[in-house]
């Protein structure tokens, strides 16, 4: 069964610092909630106060009835987490590390094996940890934050290290569970992967919520112009200013780029001069949304 | 297979223990290096008494060519002889620290000449001739002598130094490793994180410290089972009656130095710095409390700071028990002050402990 998380409030300061300063939000049972950010934006801050790590010096977190800092163990049981940094016992293999954190959870040691094959460490069972790479680390410990199959998942960036395939695969198994569903709350950087998987997010810098809404409806609401590249040599200068009128027009060595918000009409013009081969149409994304939000200036 | 499911204590326990054998540099610290140690001293120690003074003899020795045989059976005891006619090149031999003395008779007259560089040898070259030279001399009025000697020990015969030595290195061995491995495991799991992870998992705290407690007991028993049968195997260490409360000693020892090593690793934030705090402590505290010699000789402020320290109990507690043959009872002061050392220790630890680097 699902659970419900309740934040209210939250604030965490560090000396003058405000890391994290008046977030609220509402996760619903089941739901697949991503919270985005700058670095330095509080979201690991925030997601340790929902885990239970930190006591949130104000405002409350429930997940269902519990209150996490209280670290009951009827709650743990239900909760995987993955933290930022990934942390094993010293000089153990990778099957050792699921076995005991198996254990750890009372979990059949069983259910090793399913972890390996979910996230393609089968190859690597024998291998200490210390000699993993960076990504086999990190999807060995998503496996251990998912080996006691529980109802809430917490992931701090988990796809940061990983391979394109290893990112995919992984994408499979979080849905995999939300559709079965388990709850998951993560934070990323890659805003293709918040667009894909995520029911709903949250868009945080210096420690408040920006925005929170689905993926979609942020985009939508950005009302951003659609960029149309067009292969070199499809369209001369001249052609595409008139087809674009008062819209933008760029030339560069790529091509022609015209950024219209009536991207239906323009489309259509393009077609009568059979001027279609080799044309990309790009929309918003949240990427756009994000870098709208919290500005181009880096993080401290 | 392997269906059954562990306990979270036992299975942290199995996962410290499998890391304590893997890493080889822990080994060594806690058995093989202890053991050199008790090698050297069971071997060096115990040879002492054996070795005996080359003395050269030049030309005819009559006090030592005409003794009875009874006195020539003593002297091969002690005393190993060569003949030689060339007196410069003895003298040099003996000046070279080749030869212990050189022994020549010329008429009434025995010459002893020995070099003061050893000291023990000189002593027993000059107090053996002058008791051959004493016989001789009784021997020569034909009169039986008045007074006669019978030397004894006060131990057990059997009695060698692997006997004092064994309950000392052992005792060091125990306060090393159980010292450097909590201090160690604490600060390594701290740093990556491993302690935040698991407060994260349905473990209690006590769970965590028992199974370090656990691991480092096994290791100290460990320790003693390897110490004693070697010691029993190769240098003829024998254990007397209440040798088994030893492992209540041993126990209680181990629960005190895991304090010292709570306490390190609480108050250290790099495995160095923890692991350079716990050697501060234990290696003073080995020699303050007699675990390479005897203190017997040692001031008596320097002997008094021995006391306040928990090592010093535990060998006592060792020494009484495997060697000086006292009953079970002699333990329960000992064991009594390490537990209380283990308490207070533990307690300021919780109070400096943090669960974040
Ligand atoms: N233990 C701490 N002591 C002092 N400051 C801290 C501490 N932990 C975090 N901070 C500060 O709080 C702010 C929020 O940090 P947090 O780790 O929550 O950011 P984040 O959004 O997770 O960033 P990233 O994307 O880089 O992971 C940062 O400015 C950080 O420097
Ligand atoms: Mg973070």
């Amino acid at each position: 069964m699902a659970l419900e998380i309740r934040v209210d409030g939250l604030v965490m300061t560090y000396g003058d610092l405000r890391a994290v300063d008046g977030v609220s939000f509402t996760v619903a049972p089941g739901e697949f909630f991503g919270l985005l950010g700058p670095n330095g934006a509080g979201k690991t801050t925030t997601l340790e106060m929902i885990e239970g790590l930190r006591r949130p010096q104000a405002g409350t977190v429930r997940i269902g009835d519990h209150e996490p800092w209280r670290r009951e163990s009827g709650l743990q049981r239900r909760m995987g987490v993955q933290l930022q940094a990934s942390s094993f016992f010293e000089r153990l293999t990778v099957r050792e590390q699921l076995d005991t954190f198996g254990a750890l959870y009372g979990v059949a040691a069983g259910r090793t094996d399913a972890m390996l094959e979910q996230v393609g460490l089968v190859d690597k069972a024998g291998v200490r940890t210390e000699d993993l790479s960076g990504g086999q680390l990190q999807r060995l410990s998503i496996a251990c934050a998912l080996i006691h199959d529980p109802d809430v998942v917490f992931l701090d960036e988990p796809t940061a290290a990983l391979d394109p395939q290893a990112r995919r695969n992984l994408w499979d198994v979080l849905r995999t569970i939300n559709d079965s569903g388990r709850t998951v709350v993560l934070t990323t950087h890659h805003m293709d992967e918040a667009e894909v998987l995520c029911d709903r997010v949250a868009i945080m810098d210096a420690g408040r919520v920006l925005e929170l809404d689905t993926p979609a409806a942020l985009v939508r609401g950005l009302d951003a112009p659609v960029r149309i590249s067009l292969a070199p040599g499809t369209l001369s200068a001249a052609d595409a200013r008139s087809i674009a009128g008062d819209d933008p027009v760029d030339e560069d060595a790529g091509g022609l780029t015209i950024t219209t918000r009536r991207p239906a009409e323009v489309l259509s013009a393009l077609a009568d001069r059979d001027a279609l081969s080799g044309l990309s149409v790009k929309g918003a994304s949240l990427e756009d949304v994000f870098l709208e939000l919290t500005g181009r200036e880096y993080r401290a | 297979m392997r269906a059954r499911t562990m306990t979270p204590f036992g299975s942290l326990a199995r996962a410290m223990l499998k890391g304590f054998f893997r890493d080889r540099m822990s080994v060594f610290f806690a058995i093989v290096f202890p053991l050199m140690f008790l090698v050297l001293f069971g071997g060096l120690l115990t040879d002492q008494g054996v070795s005996r003074s080359e003395i050269i003899q030049i030309g005819a020795v009559p006090v030592l060519d005409d003794a009875d045989p009874a006195t020539k059976e003593a002297f091969d005891a002690s005393l190993e002889i060569t003949r030689s006619s060339d007196e410069p090149d003895a003298v040099a031999q003996v000046r070279k620290g080749d030869a212990d003395a050189v022994i020549s008779q010329d008429g009434d007259r025995v010459t002893v000449r020995y070099s003061a560089a050893d000291q023990v040898k000189a002593a027993t070259v000059r107090g053996t001739f002058e008791a051959v030279v004493q016989a001789a001399n009784l021997a020569t009025t034909g009169q039986p002598p008045t007074f006669s000697l019978d030397p004894r020990q006060v131990e057990d015969e059997s009695l060698s130094t692997i006997q004092f030595v064994t309950p000392g290195l052992l005792g060091w061995a125990v306060a090393m490793s159980a010292t450097i491995g909590a201090a160690s495991n604490l600060v390594v799991w701290r740093r990556n994180g491993l302690l935040r992870r698991l407060r994260l998992a349905p473990v209690r705290t006590p769970s965590v410290v028992l199974a370090r407690v656990a691991v480092s007991l096994m290791i100290a028993a460990v320790q003693t089972a390897i110490f004693l049968g070697l010691g029993m195997a190769a240098f003829g260490l024998e254990l007397s009656g209440s040798w088994p409360m030893i492992v209540p000693l041993l126990l209680s020892g181990t629960l005190a130095f895991m304090s010292i090593g709570l306490l390190a690793g609480s108050i250290a934030r790099t495995e160095e710095g923890a692991i350079g705090m716990a050697n501060f402590v234990v290696l003073p505290m080995a020699f303050l409390s007699g675990s390479f010699f005897p203190l017997d000789d040692a001031p008596a402020w320097l002997r008094g700071v021995g006391e306040a320290l928990p090592l010093r109990h535990l060998n006592e507690g060792m020494l009484d028990t495997m060697v000086r043959g006292e009953g079970p009872a002699s333990t329960i002061a000992p064991i009594a002050i390490l537990l209380g050392f283990a308490i207070v220790l533990t307690a300021v630890s919780a109070r400096v402990f943090r669960w974040d680097a």
